[in-house]
């Protein structure tokens, strides 16, 4: 199991877009990852909860998804100015899942398609936390699932940030107060005068570690965004569609 | 990783959507809501200590016009100085370039909000300062164009102030002011680049929906007052007086012509009701006339009738004597 991309963002800077339509398999392999990064959370959990199906059949489902994601007419039919690429995939799932037999899932499997590194029995582990039967749509759904991989994954770089240039307090200040749930019911957060205490910096400590934290926060997502959608608008649109951002 | 849970994605979707405040003297406090094509924030100003409202575009605007239009608004702001138009304090651009300005926070209701247990006369008196506030702004050659419950404020005690005035239009002395400021840099701010009319259907009106805006005048302004008057008669429990719903209905005509001459008309009209005097949008029946001079001299009305009551009393007991 590989830990780069089953938990991190691949080291890249380019359009993973444009790379999956390259005709150098080289840099198909580059996008996949990339695309199997922040994605294949939400399409084994679309699967297992939306869809229903078992967690082994999701998984070959899964692997099998990302394998045609690769093929280059896959995604050469895919038009930004006609639907956003996270609904794209969404419907190439549901026509995978419409047209596919189990028999021909592991025919593609064994015919030599990368496997992408899932990580099936963590991913398993996070579904007993959701709930089983969501009454949203299976857009929502799974622009839901999405926007909480790819944020996590934000969250993770971010980590890596503050760690390596010593700013693991900005980091426990940003996890204690954007990340962690208060008791169930309870969604107040901590005061900047008790977190100032438990971190052991001054009030206005807190306030400016914590602004630089969700500056970082915002410039990594921004980044990684623009990796993920195929045109300029689109990365606009989906900036503003998820999470309110205008870039400049 | 541990995903993340509903919780701490809607949190961190909420830090995305906050502006950087970075370069400025403010800090965000939060978020107070959205209007038109800008997201309003509760800041903190430390060097002043003292919080303000911070209004920055949060549409995208890739032409842009909306940064044209909320400077515009931020300069028709500076101009009008009276107690119920929101006074602006700064003008800047963030880091990531948008503009933004800030303005006095009120805290209070929005009127689409308010309390519905509040008696006419109080609502009628909220409705006048209003009137006073727009009525100043024409008197300055500036017509609001937006005008709705939701752009009022009014504060914990009784004071109201007029916002959002994107859609400002500038007439006569006012707008050859603009013109010799930034010529050709203010495009009517009533249309989009795309040609679509702006404001709030309800309010706006006939001649405003239709585009016409160079024959648009105080009289639009007058229809949306009389459109927020419609509505703040509605006294949950009572009957609204005929001759407000008069007012109401030639207020909001849709022959400019057949409205009032001004804001301050409407708002004499009005004050004329609260006096418990004819109004000149409605004519009496004799029956409703007489019930207006009675409700309006109700203690010299009682104190004559006792008086006559008591002289009848007085013979009726000297004849059975």
């Amino acid at each position: 199991m590989s830990e780069r991309a089953a938990g991190a963002f691949p080291d890249t800077r380019w359009s993973a877009v444009a790379a999956a339509r390259s005709a150098d398999p080289a840099e198909r392999e580059r996008a996949l990852a990339v695309f199997a990064a922040s994605y294949w959370r939400p399409v084994y959990t679309y699967l297992r909860l939306r869809w229903g199906q078992p967690a082994a059949d999701a998984e070959d489902l899964t692997q099998e998804f990302f394998a045609r994601l690769l093929e280059r007419d896959f995604l050469a039919s895919y038009d930004p100015s006609r639907a956003r690429l996270r609904t794209f995939l969404r419907v190439g799932i549901d026509r995978l899942l419409a047209n596919q037999t189990r028999d021909s899932r592991r025919l593609k499997r064994g015919g030599g398609a990368l496997p992408v590194p899932l990580d099936r029995e963590d991913a398993e582990r996070a579904l007993a936390g959701l709930a089983a039967a969501r009454a949203e749509n299976a857009e929502e759904f799974f622009a839901r699932e999405w926007t909480r991989s790819f944020l996590g994954l934000v969250v993770g770089e971010l980590r890596k940030v503050c760690a390596g240039g010593g700013k693991d307090v900005h980091f426990r200040l940003f996890a204690r107060y954007d990340l962690e749930d208060g008791p169930p019911g309870d969604d107040r957060r901590p005061s900047y005068a008790d977190l100032a205490r438990e971190v052991g910096v001054s009030p206005s400590d807190v306030t400016n570690h914590l602004a630089w934290a969700r500056r970082e926060f915002r410039r990594i997502a921004l980044a990684r965004l623009r990796e993920l959608t195929a045109s300029d608008e689109e990365y606009r649109l989906e900036a503003r569609s998820l999470f309110g951002l205008t870039p400049p | 990783m541990k995903p993340l849970s509903d919780g701490a994605v809607e949190r961190l979707r909420l830090r995305l959507e906050e502006p950087d405040l970075e370069g400025t003297r403010y800090r965000l406090v939060g978020r107070l809501g959205a209007g038109g094509m800008g997201a309003v924030y509760l800041v903190e100003d430390p060097e002043l200590e003292r919080r303000v409202a911070l209004k920055l575009l949060d549409t995208p605007d890739a032409c842009g016009d909306l940064a044209r239009r909320l400077l515009r608004e931020a300069r028709v702001l500076a101009r009008l100085e009276h107690p119920g138009i929101v006074p602006v304090h700064d003008v800047g651009t963030l880091g990531d370039g948008r503009i933004y300005y800030t303005m006095k926070y009120v805290a209070g209701v929005r009127l689409d909000r308010l309390d519905a247990g509040m008696g006419l006369a109080e609502r009628l008196r909220l409705f006048l300062r209003i009137v006073e506030a727009v009525s100043f702004a024409h008197s300055h050659g500036i017509l609001h164009r937006d005008l709705k419950p939701a752009n009022v404020m009014v504060g914990h005690f009784g004071e109201v102030l007029v916002l959002d005035w994107g859609l400002a239009k500038l007439t006569g002395a006012s707008a050859a002011a603009e013109s010799r400021a930034s010529p050709a840099a203010f495009p009517d701010p009533s249309r989009t680049g795309h040609g679509a009319v702006l404001g709030t259907p309800g309010y706006m009106p006939p001649e405003q929906a239709s585009g016409a805006s160079e024959s648009v005048d105080v009289r639009a302004d007058v229809y949306a007052l009389g459109a927020i008057l419609r509505e703040l008669i509605v006294v949950p429990g009572t009957q609204t007086p005929p001759a407000l719903q008069a007012i109401v209905r030639r207020a909001t005509s849709p022959d400019p012509a057949a409205r009032y001459g001004g804001a301050r008309e409407l708002g004499d009209d009005v004050e004329r009701f609260l006096d418990g005097l004819a109004v000149s949008a409605h004519r009496e029946h004799p029956f409703e006339r007489a019930r207006r001079l009675v409700a309006r001299h109700r203690t010299a009305v009682v104190l004559i009738l006792t008086y006559l009551a008591v002289r009848a009393l007085l013979l009726f007991q000297a004849r059975g004597h």
